[in-house]
């Protein structure tokens, strides 16, 4: 009995011994030394793996964060300047703060109702619909509302609003990293800056097409006639191809290109009033924004922001 | 009976507008000539606004290699050149022509008497086919001269003329062989003589019983003709299968038909090539079909390109059913719905297929159950339940690996689906994000 145990005992013990020494050995032979800095800095990411750097996954952004030695280029956009902050301290460089951005739809509904020209019924997606023909409204270069961007969504910030057919972002969720820009077949989200106090504007139409054939399917539609270029104080608006943009780096946010919109393509987010188109002359319709400018009244403005403002 | 070897379905016939004779289509006032007739680049216009110009007139001029020339339909004054939305609503070059009387080109033949002698070269009908501007007819439009030019390296043994016409519904092909046979086969002996064959098959489906008989008698008075009844099966019509069917042979996975010896054209084409080669008159009218179930009455016409589906619907049938769901160019297995019926007709259109909404609705879609009625239905030996689920997933590398390319998009898996899942959508999908996939890695 108690030979049979020594027998096992010695027998698995000397097997575990060989084993040990040709582990060891291919242990040392296949040994991969990795920076442990690496580990640390993966630790600080949000570990979303949500791709919008640009890299395979946040362990990779790591990497290539440590193999760099800085963070020139690399930005996790999810993670904001709280994440690019520590990453810096971890690898010892300095950051710099990077405007927040958040996507914003670039199209105003249209296919609604009696607008529609057509129903769609083929497969819900829009790099598909995308490839067969214009929309249902007409137009060849707005929103299919097939969801594509809902899908790419990694955080559910983008939401199909139903009645309208076009997504609406939800702001304190999106952030920025870029996965419905690249899920949009018809690059109608793009990532802009948050804007001071969140407040933003933006032309909401990318239609490419003359005036006169761009209202034909979209009442909402820029025309191109440069109206927004001339009363902007700040050069942030031209108009190419058609269509107007405006440069949210040079951008102040004071409406008066909305104000003068013949057609209604610029919309404007989390300002406390809408803008009063009622007055054409661009002096009262500028003031709601102009403060902006100034800190002292700005704190004004805050006291009356209503609820759906961020912050 | 000779079929193909592989999957098929056999869908509804409806060939409901097959005894209505084909008739002229009336010249509306004015029309649109798209510069994008065929596949490949759009031709340029070489006439400018003010121009008058007469029935057969060059008006768009291939310069890319994958091009066609584009002739004037009509005679009259060219009033812009601009763009056009096409049917599905894309804006494409066109030439617009205000229709002034009907005065054709001097060259072109008009007499009804029938032309059976030919005496050009090969190279010369290949020149020929180019200036006028032929393109296949069974849907593709793919140019005629380039199809005819066989490389270098390969050689054609066989000349297979589709008159499959497996399509429900589509009957042009049908009233073109009832009332055109001699033509069709002093075409065909024309494309058999540029490519040098010795024998060209006519592939009809068996549920063409008088066409069949009308085309055998015909073909005996011309050497080298064979008539080939086949046995009724969707998508008989389609390039590689008609091969199968015919020759017994298999195209490969990425190749065309001429790596197997084979070129195939439209019995349409054969038509055309006639009347290009021996009339002079370049390709600028087709046979269309008007029909659908809920119409008042069946047509097969002959119309100039350029015309609005509008036009045709209105001289038709006078305006549309109340439920109309779609109205479809082509058939209702491979056609595409017209978003814009104010768009021109092409080259390529065979017909306007309007069906009532409940013909038209997809059903619901459910989960797949794993039958592998898709994959049996398969003319190419794909798996389409796999590709839904490779697309969906993003898995595209997978799906090209499963051979995703090859799917001819006939629409048979999403015929045979119980489930009603968009089969046929998801590998069209599918194909263009391989498509993007590998231009990015080139």
């Amino acid at each position: 009995m108690t030979q049979g145990i020594l027998i096992a005992v010695v027998v698995l013990g000397v097997i575990g011994a060989i084993f040990a020494v040709v582990l060891y050995f291919v242990a040392q032979k296949f040994k991969v030394i990795e920076d442990p800095l690496i580990d640390e800095v993966a630790e600080v990411l949000p570990g979303a793996n949500c791709g919008g750097c640009g890299k395979a996954g946040c362990r990779a952004f790591a990497e290539a964060c440590v193999a760099q030695g800085n963070l020139d280029g690399l930005r996790c956009a999810p993670g904001g300047d709280a994440v690019a902050a520590k990453v810096a301290e971890l690898l010892g460089c300095a950051t710099e703060a990077g405007e927040p951005q958040v996507a914003v739809v670039r199209c105003r509904p249209c296919n609604v109702g009696e607008k529609r020209r057509s129903n769609y019924d083929g497969l819900k997606s829009c790099a598909f619909a995308h490839s067969l023909y214009t929309g249902e409204g007409g137009c060849p270069f707005g929103c299919l509302g097939c969801g594509d961007c809902v899908n790419a969504c990694l955080f559910g910030a983008i939401k199909m609003d139903a009645e309208k057919g076009t997504p609406v972002v939800d702001e304190t969720k999106c952030t920025a990293c870029g996965a419905c820009v690249k899920a949009c077949p018809r690059s109608v989200i793009e990532l802009r800056n948050k804007g001071r106090k969140d407040r933003r504007v933006w032309v909401s139409c990318i239609n490419k097409e003359k005036g006169a054939e761009a209202r034909k399917s979209c009442a909402n539609a820029c025309i191109g006639c440069g109206k927004c270029e001339k009363v902007c104080p700040v050069e942030a608006v031209h108009v190419n191809n058609n269509v107007a943009y405006i440069d949210f780096n040079k951008c102040i946010a004071c409406r008066k290109c909305e104000v003068e919109c013949p057609t209604g393509a610029i919309t404007d987010a989390n300002f406390p009033a809408p803008v009063n188109k009622e007055k054409p002359a661009p002096k009262p319709a500028a003031q709601p924004a102009q403060p902006q400018t100034t800190a002292g009244e700005a704190t004004v403005i805050e006291k009356t922001t209503p609820t759906n403002t961020q912050n | 009976m000779k079929t193909f070897k592989m999957g098929g379905v056999h869908p509804e016939e409806n060939k409901i507008s097959n005894d209505a004779v084909i008739e002229q289509m009336p010249l509306p006032s004015q029309v649109v000539v798209l510069m994008n007739q065929h596949l490949g680049a759009p031709a340029t216009p070489v006439v400018a606004k003010g121009d008058k110009v007469k029935v057969g007139q060059l008006i768009g001029e291939a310069q890319a290699f994958m091009c066609a020339n584009v002739h004037s339909p009509v005679s009259g004054t060219v009033t812009k050149i601009d763009t056009c939305k096409d049917i599905a609503g894309i804006a494409k070059p066109a030439i617009y022509i205000n229709v002034e009387g009907d005065e054709w080109v001097d060259t072109i033949d008009r007499t009804p008497e029938i032309k059976r002698e030919c005496n050009l070269e090969p190279k010369e009908i290949v020149a020929k086919l180019k200036e006028m501007g032929i393109v296949g007819l069974g849907g593709a439009t793919f140019p005629a001269h380039i199809k005819y030019s066989v490389p270098e390296g390969k050689k054609a043994e066989y000349l297979i003329i589709n008159a499959v016409e497996c399509e429900p519904y589509l009957t042009s092909d049908y009233r073109v062989m009832m009332e055109h046979a001699e033509e069709i086969c002093i075409g065909v002996s024309i494309l058999r003589k540029a490519l040098g064959v010795p024998n060209a098959y006519i592939g009809i489906e068996n549920n063409k019983p008088v066409p069949i008989s009308v085309m055998t008698e015909m073909s005996k008075n011309f050497q080298g003709i064979v008539v080939e009844p086949l046995k009724v099966k969707y998508p008989q019509g389609a390039e590689k299968q008609l091969i199968n069917a015919i020759t017994g042979r298999k195209v490969p996975s990425g190749k065309l038909p001429i790596d197997v010896g084979c070129v195939v054209s439209n019995v349409g084409t054969a038509f055309s090539v006639y009347e290009a080669i021996q009339k002079n008159k370049p390709l600028i009218e087709n046979i269309l079909t008007v029909t659908g179930k809920k119409i008042p009455s069946q047509h097969n016409y002959q119309v100039r390109i350029g015309i609005t589906y509008n036009d045709i619907i209105k001289h038709a049938i006078g305006a549309l059913p109340e439920t109309t769901g779609k109205v479809i160019s082509g058939g209702p297995m491979m056609g595409k719905a017209i978003v814009n019926l104010d768009a021109p007709t092409t080259k390529g259109a065979s017909s306007v297929l309007v069906m009532d909404e409940a013909e038209a609705r997809r059903n619901p879609e459910t989960n797949c159950i794993r039958c592998g009625k898709c994959a049996n239905a398969c003319p190419m030996g794909l798996e389409p339940y796999l590709f839904s689920a490779l697309v969906k997933n993003g898995r595209i590398e997978e799906a090209q690996k499963h051979n995703i390319l090859d799917c001819i998009e006939c629409g048979c898996c999403f015929f045979s689906c119980p489930a009603n899942k968009p089969l046929t959508d998801e590998i069209r999908l599918g194909k263009n994000r391989v498509r993007a996939m590998m231009a990015a890695k080139r």
